[in-house]
C-alpha cells in the first residue's frame, strides 16, 4: 500500500521509523486524526466535568454522599479502557458515544476528588467573612469558594486533559480513537514511520493542552502568581 | 436500545459463558486468564524489584525528586497503546515467549515501563515523609546509616512503599489488556477477537472478566496491605488517619 512507482530510495520503502516522505505524503490523514483525537478530548473532559461538578457539590451537602461518590468513581476507574468501552458498546454501539462517555467516567474520578479537595481548602474564615457581608449561597459559591478552590480543580483538569489524550487511542477499537486509528492501521501494515509519528503527536498534543491550562490558571488566579504557583 | 435488545444481549452473554468451548483452548477465557495473570505477576516483580531499591535509595541520599515526580508525568502522557506497538514492531519483535504467549517480551517490558511510575514515585514518597526528627533520634542514638534505613526509614516508609506496589498491580493488570491490540497475550484478546468476529456476546463476556478481576484485584490488595502494614494494624488500635496515596492512571 505505500509502494511509491518510482524506483528512488525511500525511507517509505525501507520503513524506516523516522520518516519526512511520511509527514508530506501523509499530512491529510495525520490533520484528520489530529482533528478527531483533539474533539474526543474535549468533549470527554468537558463532559467529565459537567457531571463532576453537581456530583461533588451533592457530596459536600449530604457527607454521607461523600463516600459513595469517591469509592464508586474509583471503581469505574480501576476497570481498564478496552474492557469498559466494550462493556459500552451494546448501549452505545460503535459510534462516538462509547469511546466519549468512556473517557468522561475516567475524567469524573479525577475531577470530583479534586472540586471536594479544593472545595475544602477554603479557609473557614473567609466563608464567615462572605457570610457576614450578606452573600448568598450561590454568590458563595461562584464568587469565593469556587475561585480559591480553582488551582485544585485546574490541576484535576491538567491531569484529566493529559491521561484522556493517552487514553482515547483506545478508541481505535471502534473506530473512533484519533491518532490510535492510525496506531491501529500499523498493526497489520507494520507502519514503522506511522506508529512514531501518531505516538509522537500523541505527546505533543498531551504537552500542549497542559501548557495551555498553565497559562489558563495564571490568566484565571492572577492572586496565585506573587506566591509559589505549582 | 429498547428492552426486547437488552434481554437479547443478556441471554447471548449467559450463552457465551455457557458454552465449554469459550472457556478452553488458546483463546479460551482460562487460557488467556492464566497469561494475563503470568504477565501481572512477572511484569509487578520486575518493576519492583528495579524500581524499589532505587526508590529508596533516592529516598534515603534525599535525591532525584525531580527524577520520581517526572517519572509520572512522563508515564502520563505516553499512550500504552503506541509504546507496546513500538515495542512489538521495534527490535524486541512479536514472536512467542514461553507462557506469555505472541509479542510475551515486548508486553512484558512495556508493561515493567508502566508499573514502575507507581512504585517508584510512592515508595520516594514514602521515604521522604519519614519524620526527619525520627530518624535524627535515631542517628543520635547510634545508629548506622543502613542501620537506619532498615529499621527506621523502610518500615516508616512502608505504607506508601505498598500503596505503590498494589496500584502497580491494578495498573499492569489494566494495561496488558491493551496488548491484544497488538496482537498480544492476555484477556484483550478475547474482546479484540469478538470485534473481529462480530460477536457483542463475546466483547462483552469477555470485558466482564476482565473488569470484574481488576476491581477484585483492587479490593483484595486493600484488605492484603491492611494486613500486612504494620503502621496500619498499629494505627486500627488508635485513631484512624488516612495517608496521601498517588493514584495512577487507567490503562
Amino acid at each position: 500500500m505505500l509502494i511509491p512507482s518510482t524506483a528512488a530510495p525511500s525511507c517509505l520503502v525501507d520503513n524506516d521509523w523516522v520518516c519526512a516522505e511520511y509527514f508530506r505524503t501523509r499530512s491529510g490523514i495525520l490533520t484528520d486524526a489530529l482533528v478527531q483525537h483533539i474533539w474526543i478530548t474535549v468533549v470527554s473532559v468537558l463532559l467529565g466535568l459537567a457531571l463532576a461538578f453537581p456530583l461533588a457539590l451533592l457530596a459536600r451537602r449530604y457527607r454521607r454522599l461523600e463516600g459513595i461518590v469517591v469509592g464508586a468513581t474509583t471503581a469505574i476507574y480501576t476497570i481498564p479502557s478496552l474492557a469498559l468501552f466494550a462493556l459500552l458498546l451494546p448501549f452505545t454501539g460503535l459510534t462516538p458515544a462509547t469511546v466519549i462517555i468512556g473517557l468522561a467516567l475516567y475524567s469524573l474520578t479525577i475531577l470530583v476528588r479534586n472540586i471536594i479537595e479544593g472545595l475544602k481548602s477554603v479557609p473557614p474564615d473567609v466563608r464567615e467573612s462572605a457570610l457576614g457581608m450578606g452573600y448568598g449561597r450561590t454568590r458563595m459559591l461562584f464568587g469565593v469558594e469556587l475561585p480559591l478552590a480553582l488551582p485544585t480543580i485546574m490541576a484535576g483538569l491538567r491531569v484529566a486533559f493529559v491521561s484522556t489524550v493517552a487514553l482515547a487511542t483506545v478508541g481505535s477499537i471502534v473506530g473512533y480513537g484519533g491518532l490510535g486509528n492510525l496506531l491501529l492501521q500499523a498493526v497489520d501494515s507494520q507502519f514503522k514511520a506511522q506508529v512514531l509519528a501518531a505516538g509522537a503527536l500523541c505527546v505533543v498534543l498531551a504537552v500542549t493542552f497542559d501548557v495551555l491550562l498553565v497559562g489558563a490558571q495564571r490568566v484565571l488566579t492572577p492572586w496565585t502568581r506573587t506566591r509559589t504557583t505549582s | 436500545m429498547d428492552t426486547h435488545e437488552d434481554h437479547v444481549v443478556i441471554g447471548a452473554i449467559w450463552a457465551w459463558y455457557a458454552d465449554p468451548a469459550n472457556w478452553q483452548g488458546e483463546d479460551g477465557v482460562m487460557n488467556r486468564l492464566i497469561e494475563h495473570g503470568l504477565l501481572t505477576v512477572t511484569a509487578t516483580i520486575v518493576a519492583a524489584a528495579i524500581g524499589l531499591p532505587l526508590a529508596i535509595w533516592l529516598g534515603h541520599v534525599g535525591k532525584g525528586g525531580l527524577l520520581a515526580v517526572n517519572v509520572t508525568n512522563v508515564g502520563r502522557a505516553v499512550p500504552t497503546f503506541a509504546v507496546l506497538l513500538l515495542l512489538a514492531l521495534g527490535p524486541i519483535g512479536s514472536s512467542y515467549f514461553g507462557p506469555y504467549g505472541r509479542a510475551g517480551l515486548a508486553t512484558l517490558v512495556a508493561l515493567v515501563l508502566f508499573a514502575l511510575p507507581p512504585i517508584v514515585t510512592n515508595a520516594y514518597v514514602g521515604m521522604r515523609e519519614v519524620d526527619r526528627d525520627v530518624v535524627e533520634a535515631a542517628r543520635g542514638m547510634g545508629m548506622a546509616s543502613g542501620q537506619v534505613l532498615r529499621e527506621v526509614e523502610i518500615p516508616l516508609a512502608l505504607p506508601l512503599i505498598l500503596t505503590g506496589l498494589r496500584l502497580a498491580v491494578v495498573q499492569v493488570w489494566a494495561t496488558a489488556t491493551i496488548a491484544a491490540m497488538v496482537a498480544g497475550p492476555g484477556l484483550g484478546r478475547i474482546v479484540t477477537l469478538g470485534f473481529v468476529r462480530q460477536d457483542v456476546a463475546m466483547i462483552v463476556g469477555g470485558a466482564l472478566v476482565i473488569a470484574v478481576v481488576a476491581l477484585l484485584l483492587e479490593v483484595v490488595l486493600v484488605v492484603v496491605q491492611g494486613f500486612v502494614d504494620p503502621v496500619a494494624r498499629a494505627r486500627r488500635r488508635a485513631a484512624p488517619a488516612p495517608r496521601r496515596a498517588i493514584v495512577t492512571e487507567p490503562a
